[in-house]
Order: C-alpha cells, then structure tokens, then sequence
C-alpha cells in the first residue's frame, strides 16, 4: 500500500522447531540447506512458483512479487504502478461486489463521464461552468456504481480467515504483495492470489485516487525528508525514470484514469513477469497442483520490452537546497551500477567500514568525537537496484552545527576511503557480519517469501541470496580503492541540503497545493 | 472423531509427504467464493514452555532451546522506568539507557566494547522507556558463553564514561531541537499531554534544562537503585543446552547481590478528562494532523475482551468502520485509526487519529465525531462482531509461532504480574464475548463529552473554523531555551 525502498527489513522472527534438529555449522552450508527444501516450478503461462518447505509452526507466508515499478512510468501516468497496487485490494468480478453485471455497465459509466470531465477539465481554456457540470455528472454516476461495491471485502476474507500482515509496497523497481495464513488455508491463498490478478476491477478508482494524495501529502508534501529526497532524486538523475517519485507527481494523480490502469495492468502484469514464493508449512508435491489450477487461469502474455533509457554519465556536480522551518540535514549521493553488477558487494564493504555501528568511521568521527551530528551514515540502492541507482552519505547535524562542517568531515573519510587501503581487520569485520546478517534474516517465513520472490526476479535465480557471500568473500582492499576512486568524483555527485531558514523570514511553507 | 485426531497426530510426527497430504484435499474446480473451499483442520501445535528457575538473589530466568540456526537472543526486563525520574530531571532515564550500553563496562572501556561485539557480529543494547528498562543480545552460537559474560557486565558494572554521556548529551540535545520537524511526532507528543495532563511522567518530554542538569553522578546513582537482580528477568532463547546456559546464568548472575524489595512510587496522571479543542499551528505541511480522544483502560479491566472486539469494529481492521467510511468511502485520509488502549498497569489512551488535507479538516473531524457517536447509535451488529472474532481467533496460531515471542509474553507478563496462562484467557475471553457485552463497552467507555480534539497544520485554508467544534485554545510549541547561563 505504500512506496518503499527496495531494501527489506525482514522481521527477525525465530523458528521454533519441535523435532530438535543441528543447527546448520556454518553460513556456508545454507545454500545446500535451502536447496534440499525448495522447489522452482515454472508454469505454463510463464508464472515462476518457489516453495521453500519448513515444517514448523503450522503457517505459511508468500510474496507475489510483479516485475514493474515506477521506472515503468512515464510522465502523465507517473504513479500509476503503485495506484495498481491500491487496486490490487478491491477486488474481482467474485469479491467486492453484491452484482457484477450490473456494476459492470455501471462503472463503463463513470468512466466515460470521468473521462469527458479530465478533457475539459484539461483544455488550455478550460470553461468553469462546463467543468463543473461534467463533474456533477461524473460524481452522480460515481455514486450510482459505488451501491454495488462491497468495499474492502478483500481484505476483510483474508483477515476473516485468519491472514496477517496483508500488505504490498511499491517502488521504483517492482511491485510486490505479500501475507501470512495459518497453514489450513492453502487453497484459499491460491484463490485470492489468482483471482485478483486474473480479473481485477477498478472499482472505487477515483477515490482511492484521492486516498493516494493523501498518501503523497502524509508521506512527502508534509515531511522535510520526503520533500528533500524527491527533489535529490529528481535531480541525480537526468534521464533515468529513476527520477520520478514513486507515489506519482500531483498533477498526475488528478489525471490518470482507470483505463490508464487497466492498460499499464495489462501490459504488466502478465505471468512471466510474476514470480511468487511460498515459505513455511507446506509441501512442494501437495501445493502445486492447487497452485496449477488456480494460477494457470492467468492467461499467457508477452513480457514488456526492457527499458531502454540508460542515465548518461554524471558531468557537473548538482545541488538542491531546501530551505525549511525544520533543522539541518546532509546528504550527498554518487551514481553507482546495478545489483546485479559484479562491484555490488565492494559498495557493501565500503558501507561497511564508512557506516555499520558505532566502530564506523562516520559515527566515530562526526558523532563520537567531534560531536557534530547526532547521526551519521551511507546506503546503496536508491530508489532502486534494478538499474543503476545512487550510493549516498547522510548527516544530521547536531544542536549548533552546520552542513558545512559535517560536509567536511564526510568529504574526509571518503578522501581516505580512496586513498589508503581498509585494515585486515575491517576486512574481517565485514565478513563476519555479512554472514550472521544472512543467518538472521532467514529466520522468518515472510522475510525468506520476500527475499526470494525479489532475488529470483532481480537475478533469475533465487541462489544469489546465498551466493552473494561467495562474492562477499572475495572482495579485496584494491577493490575497495579502485570502486571508491572510480565513484567518489565531484562531477559524480549531486549534494542535498536542508538549510534552516532564519525566524524572520518564517513563511507559509509547502509550496504544493495551494489552491487546488 | 477418531480419524481426524489421528490424522492431526501423524502430520505432527511425520514431517514427510503423509502429514502434508492429509491436511489438504483440493476441491475438484476452482471455487469463486472463499466460503466454499472445505478447509482441512489446522493442525493442533504444542506451545513451548519456557523453563523456568529463580536464582538466590531474585534473579528470574526463563529458557527456550531453539536449534534450527546457530543463533543466540538474550532479552533482560528490569524494573524501572522514565516515569520514575524526577520532574526536573526529564531524559535522565533514557540517558541512563543509552550511556548503559555505550559507556563501557569497569573491566572494558566503551572502544574496545564496540570493537569486541562488531568484530564477532555480535549486538547488545539497552534502553529505557517509560515503565520498564530492557537490555538485548544477539550473538552466533559459538560465542554465547563469552558474550553472556559481556551482556552482564554491562548490566552490573557499567563505567558510563563521561566521553559517552557528553556524545549521549548532545544527542538528546539536537533531539529536542528536532521535536518539532515531523507533524507527527509533535500530534503524538502533544496528544499525550492532552490525555494525561502535561506533567504526568506519561505525557512530558525532555527540554535543554532538563536534559542539561543531568550529570554522570545521576547515571550511577540511578543505577545503583534500580539494576538488582530482583528487579531483573532474563529470558535466553537459541542453540544452545538448557542445562548448560543455566549453569552460564549461574556463573556471571550468580553472585550479583541482591537489591532491597521496594516498591516504586506510582506515577501520576489526570484522573479528570480536560475536554477542548487545541490548535498547533504547522506551515509547512499540507494536511492538518487530528487527535480526538481521552483516557482508555487497562488490560484487566473487565471490560478488556469486549473493547478488544470493539476496537476491530471501530478502527482495526479492513472491515472497520474507521477504515472503510472515512477512508475507502469518503476518501478523506490515506491514514485514519482508532481505538480504546490498553496498558499493563496504567491506563492507555482512547484515540482516532486521521491525516487530511487542509481543505476538508473539519469534515475530518465530522467524520471522526461520526464515528465516535456510530458506535454506540448504530450499535455493532452480529456480524461485524462475529467478523472480529473470526479475526482473532483464526489468527490466534501467529501469536506464538516462535521461542522469542513466547518468552517475550511470558517475561511481559511475569514483569507486569498478570497469570502467565494470559494469552489462554485472552482466548477464551474473547471467544465467550457477545454482541450485547459490545455494545455495552463502546456506551462505558468512549464519552464524546469528554473529548480533546487536537489539531496540528496550517493556520489558513480549512473548509470551516475550529470554532464549530468548540472554544479554540492555541498551544505553543515553541522550544524553550535554556537560560542564559547556558547548559552542555
């Protein structure tokens, strides 16, 4: 239901096991574990099925995870990815409704009238009165299909039966739906997760609409961080559709219309662009065939052409600087390759070393020492992994400090990330903590559905989730320096800044939706 | 009867092809109504009992083995708490936490502390909220006995070195002059006080002078106070022998004195409801932030089975009210709750809370108002309470699916001093709610004459004046500076 980054936090939720089985000896062994208890099915319509079996507690969790994000927009229907996944909870010809064929004709209806209204809404000369006629008339019709709707009955059988955690994220990379069932509910999952991408309806589409700018106005027009990184993110990227903001640019989402998504449903959403993983009390022989009958409904589609634009290479530093009532912060982000580049893991252990716990360098310096920010770190992969994306270091300032001072001190160490190799120990360190961070995550049915689901669709291969430590293992000190010497070039980097504005000049703020 | 028993029994034992087959049987066609799938029985599922044992000193420890992966937690509950600071002192407890673990121990200075635990991707951390004091351990298998050894030191010798408060200082600092920066954090803060009157340890937050009077001599003098092992419960989950981490607890908890039995003061709240409306005025967001509420109940209450099942109705769920009317129907908010909390030993807060756009606050607040009198005028019916029930109770499996969330329970309630069988009772208590006992909750325990409706945004732009809802009193955020003489 909301845009996320592309980066998981699993829960760290502990298996409880009632035959007392060894604990696997090391990270090493997991690969071969896992594949002991999982299936791959691909079926015939192109949908990739992995069940991963753990005869524990009697529940399982799945994640459907759909090849299409934001980077899949354009401008006029940015947006409409996540917009889709709204619409993926209202339901079908079967569910959400007290009379499908009625309701049909109806909502055939409102569209037409929704559609008269955006052209004169939109004309360069637009005329009020007739705008506001065909609104009229949009709205009447908007009423009459909303008496068939049985809203949110998605939802409601799925929590009736005893789900939890129903939810989905969108970003600029895919799209992903993922829940819990207590494990007697297997063909119920098969149910719901077929039939709402067999034949969704887009019913109640223009209010959810409006409930999505509302998401925007909660999540980016009315936060300081969610204004300064649209506005990074917008200027980082020339080119790539990584520029555009997840939720969708405003203006759009006044303007899409459910034939828009029906269309982007359409081209997207087709099985060989799904890939769905289902982790827990189940097992591979017994769950497929349900899965066959139930999901092979979905009829086969040619995947969408791959994106062509690739952002040309950075040429001039950039800076955006947002002036706000809110205190300072500091981030200056570095175009990096994708994840499926093989330097991945080398920005892993420069994260590493510059930023994970109190022994970094960033906390050490700017935090412990010299007491300038309350917090200080980097990240890789925004908006996304699936393209090349950007690598960024943040600081908050501290109470009476500046961007200027933590800029220096953040320029400092990434100075001497290039020019003086890391320590063994920091090797070491970076080693060690990869491998518990992997043993950690597995701990969870809905973290592992998750993972896979999104490894499978990144790479091809579920596996890379382990084999990442193979490539973990190898990383060298000359690595790190050539990787942090190539990236960390001012005319790579794009800095952004709050900046808090004197009390004198305090003024109205958000300059969105003024009068709209 | 007795074939599906024995069915349940074999998918227990046999964790091959034979259990798995018996608990599915697919219908012969797809089905186009949930209702009609037949649905085999859920296998029944064994709680693991923590062992249980207390040590000499008061020291309660509970134990779970877990073998699937080489993993150790270790949570420890001590009994403190902000609420137990004094008022001049606000942030002391929450200092205490954080230099806890970042101070370093008498026998390891903080650095090579840091250094030891990173180096073995091993964590510890320690904080303190506002009833009760926790410390974590996560750590590989093989390094258990050593970093149990560590974990205990931190929690009986800590050095809070003075490098550490100053940097733990200076975060608090630019935390209060952070407070103001995100809509949401001030709605909740201020709601708070609000609810529970604003010096109530429940509601008041740190300022610069409270934070700034505290010196390094506080830390330890709270610590020699509160951390005995009377007052601690240490629950260890992993791979580890039970009897084997017994005897490790023995050996660096062993001979920890123990502590005098005191009671802790109680903390104060305003028993009397403050009904209004307040306004915060906020610039620079395009949505007004709404809270309208009073206080709510504690967990054993009577009442407790029958406002849990309310809650659903009201705002916890897809089929809430909350949800469906003011979202999905009126689109008025992307975000928009509520509901009567509980607290273990003090009362939590009845609260709605909705985000909407400047232009429609005041239908925001009709809608929620709506809502609050809905409950009780149009009372819950048969279904939407057998819909809340099924919720629960079919879902009921996730509540104790794994060793660290069973011994989390079982410590929460040994620590609060409710029976350890909780989650049973809870069971069977909001099996055995009716629809009448429902209602009856919502008429006992939301009074809309009662309400404080508070709301943070814009000063201009709202479809309608505050004043439609009541006398407007203006709150002022603005952060007190310290004075003169300035603070560090």
């Amino acid at each position: 239901m909301r845009p996320a980054p592309a980066r998981i936090h699993c829960l760290a939720v502990a298996l409880f096991l009632l035959t007392a089985a060894a604990a696997p000896a090391a990270v090493e062994d997991l690969l071969a574990e896992f594949e002991s208890k999982t299936t791959v099915r691909v079926l015939d319509n192109g949908w990739t099925f992995i069940i991963v079996e753990r005869p524990t507690a009697p529940v399982f969790s799945f994640a459907t995870v759909v090849n299409v994000g934001a980077a899949q927009e354009v401008p006029g229907i940015t947006g409409l990815a996540h917009m889709f996944e709204h619409m993926a909870f209202k339901g079908t010809p079967n569910i959400g409704t007290t009379d499908y064929g009625a309701e049909k004709k109806a909502l055939e209806e409102v569209e037409a009238a929704y559609q008269a209204y955006e052209m004169a809404r939109r004309a360069p000369r637009a005329d009020p009165a007739e705008v506001a006629r065909l609104h009229a008339a949009f709205k009447k019709k908007e009423a009459a299909a909303g008496k068939y709707a049985v809203t949110n009955e998605f939802g409601q059988i799925v929590e009736r039966y005893g789900g939890v955690g129903l939810n989905a994220f969108t970003n600029s990379d895919m799209t992903a739906y993922a829940y819990s069932f207590p494990a007697n509910r297997v063909e119920l999952f098969a149910f719901l997760e077929s039939e709402r991408f067999l034949h969704p309806v887009f019913r109640e589409f223009y209010k959810e609409r409006d409930v999505v700018r509302e998401e925007r106005r909660l999540r980016t027009e009315s936060q300081p961080l969610g204004r300064l990184v649209e506005q990074v993110l917008a200027t980082a990227f020339f080119a790539h559709p990584y520029k555009q903001p997840v939720v969708g640019y405003s203006s759009d989402l006044q303007a899409f219309t459910a034939t828009d998504a029906d269309q982007f449903y359409r081209r997207n959403y087709v099985p060989s662009n799904m890939v769905t993983a289902v982790v827990g009390h189940v097992k591979a022989e017994t769950i497929l065939p349900i899965i066959e009958k139930y999901f092979g409904r979905v009829p086969a589609g040619d995947k969408p052409p791959p994106l062509a634009t690739v952002e040309p290479p950075q040429i001039a530093a950039r800076q955006v600087t947002l002036v706000e009532a809110a205190q300072p912060v500091y981030l200056e982000m570095f175009h990096q390759p994708s994840v499926t580049h093989p330097d991945q893991e080398i920005y892993t252990a420069i994260n590493d070393v510059l930023a994970n716990g109190r022994t970094s360098r960033l906390y050490r310096k700017l935090v412990r020492d010299q007491k300038i920010a309350i917090s200080a770190g980097s990240f890789s992969g925004i908006p996304g992994t699936k393209y090349p994306s950007l690598w960024g270091a943040f600081a908050f300032p501290a109470r009476g400090h500046t961007n200027e001072e933590v800029q220096a001190s953040i320029r400092e160490e990434i100075e001497r990330i290039k020019t003086e190799p890391v320590s063994d120990g920091d090797l070491e360190r970076f080693r060690t903590r990869a491998k518990a961070d992997l043993l950690r995550q597995v701990r969870s049915n809905f973290g592992l559905a998750l993972q896979f689901a999104i490894t499978e669709t990144l790479w091809g291969d579920w596996r890379e989730l382990f084999r990442s430590i193979d490539r973990i293992e190898k990383v060298t000190k000359d690595d790190i320096l050539r990787v942090a010497r190539e990236t960390f070039q001012p005319a790579n980097r794009t800095v952004g800044m709050i900046v808090t504005e004197e009390p004198a000049t305090a003024g109205s703020g958000s300059q969105e939706e003024k009068s709209r | 009867m007795r074939g599906p028993r024995l069915e349940t029994l074999r998918s227990l034992i046999l964790w091959g092809a034979v259990g798995a087959l018996l608990l599915v049987q697919p219908a012969a066609a797809q089905v186009t109504d949930a209702d009609a799938i037949d649905y085999p029985p859920l296998p029944s599922f064994e709680t693991p009992k923590p062992e249980r044992v207390t040590l000499a000193n008061g020291l309660v420890v509970m134990l779970l083995e877990d073998h699937e992966l080489p993993l150790v937690d270790v949570r420890a509950m001590v009994r403190t708490g902000s609420r137990l600071e004094p008022a001049e002192k606000v942030g002391l407890a929450d200092l205490v936490g954080r230099v806890l673990r970042s101070g370093g121990t008498e026998s390891m200075p903080s650095d090579e502390l840091d250094d030891l635990l990173e180096d073995r991707a091993a964590s510890i951390e320690t904080f303190i909220g506002i009833d009760s004091g926790a410390a974590f351990m996560s750590c590989l298998a093989d390094d258990f006995p050593e970093m149990l050894g560590v974990f205990a030191d931190i929690l009986r010798r800590p050095a809070f070195e003075q490098a550490k408060l100053d940097v733990a200082k200076n975060q608090a600092m630019s935390a209060i002059a952070r407070q103001n920066d995100n809509v949401n954090a001030v709605a909740a803060r201020e709601f708070q006080e609000l609810i529970y009157g604003s010096e109530s340890p429940y509601a008041r937050s740190a300022t610069y002078a409270t934070v700034g009077a505290v010196s390094r001599d506080d830390l330890v003098a709270w610590h020699r106070k509160y951390f005995h092992p009377n007052r601690v419960i240490l629950g260890l989950a992993g791979d580890f022998d039970v009897q084997e981490a017994r005897e490790l607890v023995a050996k660096v908890f062993g001979d920890w004195p123990r502590g005098p039995d005191v009671d802790d003061p109680e903390a104060g709240y305003r028993k009397e409801p403050a009904p209004g409306v307040f306004f915060i005025e906020k610039n620079d967001v395009t949505q007004s932030t709404v809270g309208i509420g009073h206080l709510g109940i504690t967990r054993d209450n009577p009442d407790f089975y029958a406002v849990e099942l309310m809650n659903q109705v009201l705002g916890g769920s897809f089929a809430a009210r909350l949800f469906t009317r003011v979202r999905s129907q009126k689109a008025l908010a992307y975000n928009v709750g509520g509901g009567v909390r509980s607290d273990w030993d003090h009362p939590g807060v009845f609260q709605m809370t909705l985000n909407t756009k400047t232009e429609t606050t005041a239908a925001g607040i009709d809608a929620l108002l709506a809502e609050a009198k809905n409950i009780t005028a149009e009372p819950p019916t048969d279904e939407e309470v057998e819909r809340a029930r099924s919720g629960i109770l079919n879902s009921f499996v996730f509540r104790a699916i794994s060793t660290r969330q069973i011994l989390d329970q079982q410590m929460t309630y040994q620590y609060f001093g409710y029976p350890l069988d909780w989650q049973e009772r809870y069971r069977k208590g909001i099996e055995s709610v009716t629809t009448a006992e429902v209602l009856r909750a919502a008429e006992k325990h939301i009074h809309p004459d009662r309400f404080a409706i508070l709301v943070v945004g814009p000063k201009e732009g709202r479809d309608r004046p505050l004043s439609d809802f009541g006398e407007v009193r203006t709150i002022d955020i603005t952060i007190p500076e310290p004075a003169a003489s300035g603070t560090k």
